[in-house]
This record gives C-alpha cells, sequence and structure tokens, in this order.
C-alpha cells in the first residue's frame, strides 16, 4: 500500500479540478477548490458530513455544473463536464445509495454496464444473430471475468433488488468496471458494510488498482480504510479544502483534526 | 471385459492411461469458469497430467515424497494427485477450511516437499507455516488472482507447469518413453494417498492407504452399484474427506465417469441442476436442508399447489417406495403416482438438480426416517453405507431394493465385520489402511490382538444381516439386567419426533430405561393451536397433560421400534418427563454444537433422575437459570412423571 504510495507520487496528472465553487441559491457547497488526480493514484477525499465531498464528485462527472472553476481531464481544459462526455472518456462512478435496476439481475445490471461499447444497433440486435450476437459474446466475456474478479458467480441470476446491502454495492462496482473506466469514482464504498465487507471491498479496490491500473478517486468516512487504501487525501471542510497530502501528515494536520473533533480552529 | 482389465491396473495413473485409451474422447473433468462449462476429456486429461507430472519432477518431487493439495474441488487439484502418483510421490490433501496452525501441523508431520493451493487464500495460509516445514521447496497453486505482487522464487502457477512440461516433452521425445518407465514402475504396495482425519482428541493421524487395495474396493463397489463412463458426478465435498477421494476420485478413475467441479462453493445447488448428476452423495443434513426449503417455498406457493402437492406427497408416502423397490401395488395407485410424478415429483427433484440421480446415498450420522423415506418416496434411490477412512470406505451398504432407513446395510464384498462383547464393530478388509503415518503406537491401538480394526462405534445385526450402528462405543452401557443400552440411539430415535426438540435417556447400571423430554415449541404450541389447547408459558405447555399424553404415543413408538430388535428389546423406556425447561448452552446443559451433556444434566437434575427411579409420581424442583444479560434467576415447577409401565409390558411380550 505504501508502495503504490510511492509509485505514484510523480504520475502525471489525469484530472483536476481549479478553482471550483459551487452555489446552490444562497448555500456555498464548494469555495475555491482545487487539487489534481494523477495516473495511477488512489485518491481520498474526506471531511465531516455536508463538507462538499459528493458535491465535487458530482462535478467531476458532470451532474453538477459549477459556477466558477474549470476542470482539466487528459489536459484539455473543460468549463464544466457532463455525464454522457465523462462516461464516454472513461469516468465511472459508484453512488452513495446504491443505484442500481433493482428489478434486473446481477448480470444484466453488469451488461448495462457495457451499453456505451456496445456498436450494433436495434437491426442487427433484433435479429438477434449476426454481429450483434457475436459482440454481445465479447460483451459477455468482459462481464464473465469481472463476475469472477469480485466473486459474485453465486448471485448471477439473482434480481439485485433481493440482495443484502453489501453485495449490492459489490454488483454497483461491477457495473462500473464493465464500462472499463480509466477514472473510478467511488462515493463510500463501505457504508453499511460489516468487518468481513469491508475488508473484501478494499481488497476488490486496491486489486482493481494494482492489476488494471485504474484510477480510482474515493470519498470514504472510515478513516482506517482511507489511510490504508489512498496515495494522497483531499480534505474538505464547509466546502474549503483544508488540506491535501499523503494520508500520514493529513492525519497529523491540526486543521483536519480540528474540523473532525469540531475544535474552533 | 473392462473389468478385467481394471483389475490389473494397481495404480490410478495406470488406471488414467487405461481410461484415455478405453474412453478417449469422453468427459474426464468439467469445470465451470467465467461462466461456462469446460470439459477434458480422457486423453486430454492424460495429456495434461503427463506434463503436469514431468513440470514436478522439474521441480524436485521424487517417489515417496509428500504433495500437500489445498483448495476446494478443482480439476487441476484432482490432476495434482494423479501426476504426484505417477512419480511415485504421495498426495496428502488438506481441508480448504483449515486453518493456518492445521496446515502447519500436517505439512510438517508428512514432510511435504511441494503443496498445491487452490488459490491466494490458501497461499497466505502456507506461507503463514511455511518455517515450520523446512522440507518445503515450492507452493504451486492453480488461481492466479492477487499474486501479482507475491515472491515468486517459491511460488509457480500450476498452468506454468504443465505448460513447461508440455515444452519438455515436445523438445525432448524420449521424456514420454521415460514417463511410461516412471508409470510402470508404480505397484499395488505403493501408498497412494495419505488421509488425515481430525480424531477426538489428539492431533489429526496420517490414514496411509495402499494403491492397489484402494483400487479392489472402488472395482467392487463400482460393480455393487453398475457405475460406469455414462455416470456423472459432481465434485462439492471436501478433498481431504476419505469420501470425496473414494466417490469422486476412486470411482471415477475406476468407472470412468466424469467429475465436474462447481464454479464455487456457493453456486452447488445451481451447478447441481445444470449438470443433472446420476450419482450423489449428500450427508444427512444436507437432504434436510433441501426438505426445509422445499417445504418453506411449498408454503408461499399458491393454494392450488399447495393442494397438489400434499395430495401427491401422500400418494407417494403410500406407494413411493413400494414401486422404487418393485413391490406389488394396485394398478390404480401406478396410475396416480405416475400422474404425480407428471405434476410434483418430477419437476420438484428437476428444481433439486435430481431428475437423474440413478444412485444417491448418504452416510455419516443416523438420518431421521421421515426424512430418509422423504426423498424415497419421490423416486430417488437413496441408500445407506457405513464405513471409515481406516478401512478405505466401506464396510457396509444398502443394495438396491433392500433398504431400510434405520440399517447401514449389509456387510459389503472383501470385508468381514464382528460385533465384540462390549458391542463395538470390528473388521477386517482387503483395503483397511496400512497405518498412520509415522505412529506404530496409535496403529496398534487401533487394533485388536487377532487383527481386526477397532471403529469404535457399537452396533448390533439384525436378523436380515443389516448393520444397525447405534451410538460411540464407549458411550453405550449396560442395564443392570445385562441388556445393551446404547443412550443416543435411543435419544436420537425420539428426536425423529418434530414435537421433541431434546431426549436425554439414563439407565447405565440401572433397573430400566428412563428419559427426560424437551418439547419443541414451535411444533407443540403450532399443535396446541389446532387442538384447542390453551397455556400461558413455556412450563405450562410442557406440563400440560394433553402435551404429556401426546410425547407418550412418541415414546410408545420408540419402544415398539426397539422392541423389534433383540439387541435393544430390552432397553425400552419404563418412565418419562417432560422438563419444564429448554435445556440451553448458556447454562452448560448443551455443548455449543447443540449436543447434550448427558452427565452433566444428571447432575444438575439429580432429583428428577432418582424420581423416575423411586415410583413417585410428581417432583416439585427448583433450577437456576442463566438469562441472556446475564442475570440468574430460578424457574420452580412440580413436574409430572409419566410411567410408560403397561406399554412397555405388552411391547416386552411381543419380543418374547
Amino acid at each position: 500500500m505504501t508502495e503504490a504510495a510511492g509509485h505514484v507520487a510523480a504520475g502525471e496528472t489525469l484530472l483536476a479540478v481549479e478553482r471550483i465553487s459551487l452555489r446552490f441559491g444562497g448555500v456555498t457547497a464548494l469555495n475555491d477548490v482545487s487539487f489534481d488526480i494523477r495516473r495511477g493514484e488512489i485518491r481520498a477525499i474526506i471531511g465531516p458530513n455536508g463538507a462538499g465531498k459528493t458535491s465535487m464528485l458530482n462535478v467531476i462527472n458532470g451532474f453538477y455544473h459549477p459556477q466558477r472553476g474549470a476542470i482539466r481531464f487528459h489536459g484539455e481544459n473543460l468549463a464544466r463536464m457532463n455525464p454522457g462526455f465523462a462516461a464516454r472518456s472513461g469516468i465511472a462512478r459508484t453512488f452513495q445509495n446504491v443505484a442500481l435496476f433493482r428489478g434486473m439481475t446481477t448480470l444484466d445490471n453488469l451488461m448495462a454496464g457495457r451499453a456505451l461499447k456496445m456498436k450494433r444497433g436495434l437491426f442487427w440486435q433484433l435479429l438477434r444473430h449476426g454481429p450483434a450476437l457475436d459482440e454481445e459474446i465479447a460483451h459477455r466475456r468482459v462481464v464473465e471475468d469481472i463476475i469472477d474478479f469480485l466473486e459474485i458467480e453465486a448471485i448471477r441470476r439473482v434480481p439485485v433488488g433481493r440482495l443484502p446491502y453489501g453485495l449490492q454495492k459489490r454488483v454497483e462496482l461491477g457495473r462500473a468496471l464493465a464500462m472499463e473506466p480509466e477514472l473510478l469514482l467511488l462515493d463510500e464504498p463501505m457504508t453499511g458494510m460489516n468487518l468481513e465487507e469491508k475488508e473484501d471491498m478494499c481488497r476488490f479496490i486496491l486489486e482493481v488498482n494494482s492489476q488494471f491500473g485504474t484510477t480510482i478517486a474515493l470519498i470514504e468516512h472510515d478513516m482506517g480504510v482511507v489511510m490504508d487504501l489512498s496515495s494522497r487525501v483531499v480534505v474538505l471542510d464547509y466546502g474549503r479544502k483544508i488540506a491535501d497530502d499523503v494520508p500520514d501528515a493529513v492525519k497529523q494536520d491540526p486543521a483536519v483534526i480540528a474540523a473532525y473533533l469540531g475544535v474552533a480552529g | 471385459m473392462l473389468e478385467g482389465d481394471v483389475a490389473h491396473r494397481d495404480t490410478f495413473p495406470k488406471l488414467l492411461a487405461l481410461n484415455a485409451r478405453r474412453f478417449g474422447a469422453r468427459p474426464a473433468f468439467r469445470h465451470k469458469d467465467r461462466g461456462i462449462w469446460r470439459s477434458w476429456s480422457w486423453t486430454e486429461t492424460e495429456r495434461e497430467v503427463r506434463a503436469y507430472a514431468l513440470g514436478l519432477l522439474r521441480l524436485g518431487l521424487r517417489r515417496g515424497d509428500a504433495f500437500a493439495i489445498l483448495g476446494n474441488n478443482r480439476p487441476k487439484l484432482y490432476w495434482s494427485f494423479t501426476a504426484a502418483q505417477w512419480l511415485g510421490a504421495i498426495p496428502v490433501p488438506l481441508y480448504a477450511d483449515a486453518i493456518a496452525d492445521e496446515i502447519g501441523y500436517v505439512l510438517a508431520h508428512a514432510e511435504a516437499r511441494l503443496a498445491a493451493a487452490q488459490d491466494q487464500e490458501q497461499v497466505d495460509k502456507i506461507i503463514a507455516v511455511a518455517e515450520r516445514v523446512p522440507g518445503l521447496a515450492r507452493v504451486v497453486y492453480d488461481e492466479p488472482r492477487g499474486m501479482r505482487d507475491y515472491d515468486h522464487t517459491r511460488l509457480v502457477a500450476i498452468d506454468d507447469i504443465i505448460a513447461e512440461g508440455r515444452r519438455a516433452l515436445a523438445a525432448d521425445p524420449s521424456l514420454d518413453a521415460w514417463l511410461d518407465a516412471e508409470l510402470a514402475k508404480g505397484g499395488a504396495g505403493d501408498v497412494c494417498v495419505i488421509l488425515y482425519t481430525s480424531g477426538t482428541t489428539g492431533r489429526p493421524k496420517g490414514v496411509e492407504i495402499g494403491s492397489g487395495r484402494a483400487i479392489a474396493a472402488a472395482a467392487n463397489s463400482v460393480a455393487f452399484d453398475r457405475l460406469d463412463e455414462r455416470d456423472e458426478v459432481l465434485a462439492y465435498l471436501p478433498l481431504a474427506w476419505a469420501g470425496d477421494h473414494y466417490l469422486t476420485y476412486a470411482q471415477s478413475l475406476v468407472a470412468g465417469y466424469c467429475v465436474s467441479c462447481p464454479e464455487s462453493p456457493e453456486t452447488v445447488a445451481e451447478n447441481l441442476r445444470e449438470i443433472g448428476p446420476t450419482y450423489y452423495f449428500g450427508p444427512p443434513r444436507v437432504f434436510e436442508t433441501l426438505l426445509t426449503a422445499t417445504t418453506v417455498r411449498i408454503a408461499d406457493a399458491s393454494a392450488m399447489k399447495r393442494t397438489l402437492y400434499r395430495y401427491f406427497m401422500a400418494v407417494a408416502r403410500r406407494y413411493g417406495e413400494r414401486i422404487l423397490n418393485r413391490e406389488p401395488v394396485p394398478p390404480g395407485a401406478r396410475l396416480l403416482y405416475a400422474l404425480g410424478r407428471l405434476l410434483v415429483y418430477g419437476p420438484l427433484m428437476n428444481a433439486l438438480g435430481f431428475s437423474r440421480v440413478r444412485v444417491a446415498y448418504t452416510a455419516g450420522e443416523a438420518i431421521g426416517p421421515d426424512l430418509f423415506r422423504f426423498f424415497r418416496a419421490l423416486g430417488m434411490n437413496l441408500k445407506q453405507f457405513y464405513g471409515q477412512t481406516e478401512a478405505f470406505i466401506l464396510l457396509t451398504s444398502q443394495a438396491d431394493r433392500d433398504v431400510r432407513a434405520d440399517t447401514v446395510g449389509p456387510v459389503v464384498a472383501d470385508v468381514e465385520v464382528r460385533i465384540a462383547a462390549d458391542g463395538e464393530v470390528l473388521y477386517k478388509s482387503a483395503s483397511q489402511f496400512l497405518g498412520y503415518l509415522k505412529d506404530a503406537e496409535r496403529t496398534a491401538e487401533a487394533m485388536t490382538g487377532d487383527g481386526y480394526v477397532r471403529t469404535g462405534d457399537a452396533g448390533f445385526f439384525d436378523a436380515a444381516g443389516h448393520l444397525h450402528i447405534i451410538d460411540r462405543a464407549k458411550d453405550v452401557g449396560r442395564l443392570r439386567g445385562g441388556a445393551l443400552f446404547a443412550p443416543k440411539y435411543i435419544e436420537n430415535k425420539l428426536k425423529f419426533f418434530p414435537n421433541i426438540r431434546e431426549a436425554v435417556a439414563f439407565g447405565d447400571g440401572r433397573d430400566f430405561v428412563t428419559c427426560f423430554l424437551n418439547i419443541d415449541l414451535t411444533a407443540v404450541a403450532d399443535w396446541a393451536e389446532r387442538n384447542g389447547v390453551t397455556y400461558g408459558s413455556y412450563q405450562e405447555l410442557a406440563g400440560h397433560d394433553r402435551v404429556i399424553a401426546l410425547l407418550a404415543e412418541h415414546v410408545r413408538a420408540v419402544n415398539r421400534d426397539l422392541a423389534a430388535e433383540e439387541a435393544t428389546a430390552g432397553a425400552q423406556i419404563r418412565r418419562f418427563l417432560v422438563l419444564h425447561k429448554e435445556l440451553d448452552a448458556d447454562d452448560g446443559e448443551l455443548t455449543r454444537t447443540q449436543k447434550v451433556r448427558r452427565r452433566f444434566i444428571a447432575e444438575r437434575y439429580a432429583r428428577l433422575v432418582d424420581a423416575l427411579y423411586d415410583g413417585s409420581e410428581t417432583v416439585d424442583v427448583e433450577t437456576e437459570v442463566m438469562f441472556e444479560d446475564g442475570r440468574k434467576g430460578t424457574i420452580a415447577a412440580r413436574v409430572k412423571i409419566h410411567d410408560m409401565a403397561s406399554g412397555a409390558a405388552r411391547a416386552e411380550r411381543a419380543a418374547a
């Protein structure tokens, strides 16, 4: 884990947010926040409740449009992102409150994650033979690799609405992986999990990062998890960035301690 | 013709080579991976195993070395057995769920030279104990996931070993002849596997099995059930368990049937449906789980389905076993049963994955007669056997159409069974073990002076020549009159009634047998509701006259059963009482695995036991109990004692 932190320290920047400000009416959710995500790293965004963490992820993948600031992705300056563009250019995400197709099986949810990569039109799909079938088989192969990777063979045919929460989170990670993303945004991947499920999830995140080289940005409340997983940590408080460093340094930072303990800084 | 051929093969690799010739393109192994069943024919399997053996040789595996195998049922782990045996090395399978410390003990005790592990989890456990096993040269693994960053100086993927062996064979054709020569060196006297048994006390013992003996035993049982290359099994039992080694390794190589490996331990039920095995083994608790799941699903089904199920299950209970046993039944019943098969039994067996099962076995512990008959009534040829690792399994086995719920069948071929004076089952078998590895003392302890092996179980033969296993030999006592008293046997018979949750039998050194009963609250409350019995508490329900009368009926039925066998007729229950509280592990009355602690209960309820024997009709008792939050309290009760005297006397007359 520390080794991971070492080899990305000098990596090139994959995505950077620059001086982002986001307001909802009179509420300032993000105030002049800048940071970067380097290729191949696991970047954590932490902060107390209401600090603006989820808003930040929503800005990155284009759900929210900030009033000020810019996003630089692959070296290109974008005034704003939009979700379709984000998905097509390799940004996938999971949500705090699991957003899956509850009536569909695990397999179908994962196949849905491949939708953007399916090229054959309605005509061929309706024909059900020929190129659309070949394409589906190729996609199924990718999805099966993910099922194997996440050890969810036993729930392949189970509608996700019937699964326990911890497994739904795993399926959601699987759907994001099905997009073969370059950048994976994880919004609190461990909430509502027991210790064993958390350990499994940590293992999967580390393996996604090390085996596929996927860059990961994650929001997490469990500090132990953040310290173990991430190479660098951004700390937000009331919409402002108060720290940005390697985990050990962040842990010692008086401003961070104050924000977390609620001591007037 | 084939059997004659098999008889000349005295090692498992020789059988593999034979199967590659006689069955060629027929499937030998299947494994579901990435959602797809992959299969390997006998020819392909032989090719893989030859290359694997050569690769293992290059890693330093030599004749006589131990090769530990740790993981779930995977083709490559099964091949590890054969590849090791090819070189004259000895496979030593370990339980996949064993903790590192146990693994360390076995690896060190067997002096493992190499170890094969399924995946990262198992590799981690071996690495954790590696320093205790100085001779361990390498660990080989099946699934590479997660091991990219491991130190690969001592780790090799099985795939790479096989590829390396294949390359060597392609480069140097003389190696093929060398492999054939190596195969020919193996003989009947080789130790073909060491199976560790987790004895109840002390460290596990390594049971050495002889190659020729194992094959002879498997050939006997394959002929007994007419298994052949068209049969199918799903390998889901632990590799290290002797039963799996027998069923999916030894018998498969002898008969030539295909072994299918599930995708993961969690997908067994689904994979069972996909494969549709023809030959199946399940311990009683597996069948119990299936029955419970079925009952629950039927309860949730529509009213029409429920009615159909209830009606046709009644038909099945009445005629199913008789039809299975090919006994005469009225033509109308046969027609009704056929209709039931179309509407209920067929679809149900299909949902369970049992549609094609031709031969099924259960063993390991006593199975409830209702549970056993449920599956037989559905048309499943479910049978029982009795065996031991040390015997290389079979001692007795039930033949088709000679099946009973309460026996384990007659003695099988090439085995001799004797009952010792104290009731212990002793045997001599052509396939029995060669000894415990490096443990002459415990090997000697396992044998009697005249060369029989002790099973540690007590049993008796009935008039039909079927063996009944009644209890562990050390738990069996005697009544003062000399009759055999097997508490667990009696308790099990009582517990098979859904209304009885626990039973504790007394009688060792006494004049007659008595017992405590615990009602099953769910079942008895349900009965009370249907029969208009009102009650305010567990204690009141347990002490209700009608409940006691209900349980007396069950006791009477058990007594009838006991009276039917000469060996148990003397141990009928004379008096019983229904306990005012549930036996509980928190109060030390049960072990954490829910087994009754008979001696502790006898001390704790000494007054009740005395009352059972001194002829009193009621007894007042105060019991200290521990609540879930740790507080203590007392329960006071007046417990009634029920005398079975009249019934017992009748049964005794019937027995005489």
